[in-house]
């Protein structure tokens, strides 16, 4: 009686807009409130480790995206038939196939940058957002939310990245994704390019400035006490 | 005096609650304090109060740091002309006022900036502006080469005031030395400009003479071991590292400068003598410990170099009485600041000595004993604790 109920409510709920409000929100709120590297403080490593320059932090986007995107759609497919003793190694086995994927398909189109993420890449297996999507959202979602949460999650992560990237590139070389923008009058006149930006240290620290910025604006983020 | 006061009555009702100007409180508020005693009395709860207060404590090391200021000064200029071949023919006059020309900007960009920093976060906080920076704006130049630029002066002194100081929550709250982290920043950000041969003798555009070599004492110590030269050649031992007329940092080459300012923070009671003693013990006791074992390492002859050098050249003694014995920053206990002045002493030497990238290793290791003296603190005051305990639960039984 109550499993025919629940079918029947379940069928009269009207289907939800492709992007209805709730769901639009999967995708913006990781850029701001629940930003996984600014207020989940989730995946430093590699924003520590990579962001030297903007280009090599553009093509980590990109390969968290797809394993991040791909992997919450997969899990989310898959959810009911993965025992729950066993879910995580069932997750590791996905990422780490999506990464392997990334990884070769770097190394035979992008060598360079596939050389100067160089382990990075693999590491992507251990960058917590990708496990607390599948974790957190995927295993309890159906795959076209899951989808969109993958992509807002890894915009969010890019978005800082590439924050961080850009401030570490202007001042640590004088140039953003490879162009000078610093131009040689400045040089002339006895300005030099800062060789601490260039050291992981300064990435801890700038990560330290946006979340500075960020809770200064967005108040709703401090905590109570 | 009488005419400074009155101004600075006439003015105080601009600043106080409802005045046009009561923004800007705190810096009326740091300025009044600074020129006069203030009238304020203890209104809530008991305390104990002395005549000295935080401003007197600042300026009493200002006070310890003048004699190595005015002999960096002098040596500033020495240096000059003694690398152009021109010392026998310079008077004294023209050697101090070369030094002041190079020293002066330094001291007035970095007050300048740090005080300017301070002053905003206190205004846009409503704090009350205090003198933790007046020894850390005199410590940054003191730490630096006579030629650096002073906008790198000025990003550096930047950079350590926000991020080790105003993060924390101001002074007394930071968990790094000030003055220090400028310079750490300077060193990793700008290594041209604070590490090398080329940067600690100000040329002022002119020729050198030749066979002049700008190395400093610690970067001879790399090659040579214990034989080393001053600029022009001749040979240094001992008593030239202990006077100082050696190239180096502004503040850092004259042990007998520093020492008359260890005399005054010592007898004073504001710098801990634990700390000084113990960091040049720890020295001492490290450099002794890799003299012994220089036969074993016969490719680095930085081995060889007796203890009583290590003291006197480089930023050592500098570091030790000026910068290990931050109250903020150091350790609290007795035993604790022991521990941490030790161990200053001997991490300055294994970096100087066995880390051929850093010729001089005081910054580091005094950077990283501040990280590091909380948990000293922690595990002393434990370490009582349990002694005690102990005690009680012997008489319980």
């Amino acid at each position: 009686m109550s499993i025919e109920n629940t079918t029947a409510t379940l069928a009269k709920k009207e289907k939800e807009a492709l992007f209805s409000a709730k769901r639009r929100k999967l995708i913006t709120d990781p850029l701001n409130d629940n930003n996984p590297v600014t207020v989940q403080v989730l995946g430093i490593c590699s924003a520590l480790a990579i962001t030297v320059q903007v280009k090599p932090s553009l093509f980590m986007f990109g390969g968290v995206l797809f394993v991040v995107t791909m992997g919450n759609v997969i899990v989310s497919l898959i959810r009911n038939l993965i025992p729950s003793r066993v879910r995580i190694i069932a997750q590791l086995v996905i990422v780490a196939s999506l990464v392997i994927i990334v990884d070769l398909l770097l190394k035979a189109y992008a060598y360079d940058m596939s050389k100067q993420l160089s382990v990075f890449v693999g590491l992507i297996i251990t960058n917590c957002i990708v496990m607390g999507r599948l974790e957190a959202f995927a295993m309890g979602n159906k795959w076209w939310p899951s989808l969109l949460d993958g992509v807002g999650n890894a915009l969010g992560y890019g978005l800082i990245l590439v924050l961080v990237a850009s401030v570490r590139e202007i001042f640590g070389s004088g140039t953003w994704l490879g162009f000078q923008v610093i131009p040689q009058p400045v040089y002339d006149l006895g300005y030099v390019n800062n060789g601490l930006m260039i050291l992981p240290p300064m990435a801890l620290i700038v990560v330290g400035l946006i979340i500075w910025i960020q809770r200064a604006k967005n108040t709703k983020l401090i905590e109570a006490n | 005096m009488k005419p400074l006061r009155n101004m600075m009555e006439k003015l105080e009702p601009h600043f106080k609650e409802g005045g046009k100007l009561h923004k800007f409180w705190p810096v009326y508020d740091g300025f009044a304090t600074f020129l006069f005693v203030p009238g304020h009395t203890t209104h809530k709860g008991a305390h104990i109060r002395d005549g000295i207060d935080l401003k007197r404590t600042m300026i009493t090391v200002v006070f310890a740091m003048i004699p190595a200021l005015l002999f960096g000064i002098y040596n500033v200029g020495y240096q000059h002309f003694q690398a152009i071949g021109q010392l026998a023919t310079a008077s004294t006059g023209d050697i101090v006022m070369y030094g002041l020309m190079k020293v002066l900007p330094l001291i007035i960009v970095s007050y300048a900036v740090g005080l300017g920093v301070e002053f905003g976060f206190c205004i846009a906080k409503g704090h009350s502006i205090n003198e933790g920076f007046l020894v850390s704006g005199m410590l940054i130049p003191l730490t630096c080469p006579p030629d650096i630029p002073l906008w790198m002066v000025a990003v550096a002194t930047v950079f350590a005031v926000v991020i080790v100081k105003e993060v924390f929550g101001g002074t007394g709250m930071n968990v790094l030395n000030v003055a220090l982290t400028a310079r750490a920043f300077l060193f990793f950000a700008y290594p041209a400009y604070i590490s090398g041969d080329k940067v600690w003798i100000s040329l002022g555009g002119e020729k050198a003479v030749d066979g002049f070599s700008g190395a400093t004492a610690l970067a001879q110590f790399t090659s040579h071991g214990p034989n080393i030269t001053n600029p022009v050649g001749q040979p240094m031992g001992f008593m030239e590292g202990f006077i100082g007329l050696v190239p180096g940092s502004i503040g850092e080459t004259s042990t007998l400068a520093i020492l008359i300012g260890a005399l005054i923070l010592g007898f004073s009671g504001i710098g801990s003598w634990r700390i000084m003693v113990s960091v040049f013990a720890g020295g001492y006791f490290m450099a002794t410990l890799l003299n012994l074992l220089s036969s074993s390492f016969p490719d680095n002859p930085y081995l060889t170099v007796p203890a009583h050098l290590h003291l006197v050249f480089g930023g050592f003694a500098f570091g030790a009485v000026f910068m290990a014995t931050d109250p903020v920053t150091a350790a609290q206990t007795a035993i604790g600041k022991v521990i941490y002045g030790f161990l200053i002493g001997a991490f300055t030497i294994i970096i100087r000595v066995l880390n051929p990238a850093y010729p001089e290793g005081m910054m580091l290791s005094i950077l990283f004993m501040n990280v590091a003296a909380p948990l000293i603190d922690y595990y002393v005051v434990q370490a009582n604790i349990k002694r005690r305990l102990k005690r009680v639960t012997v008489k319980v039984a």
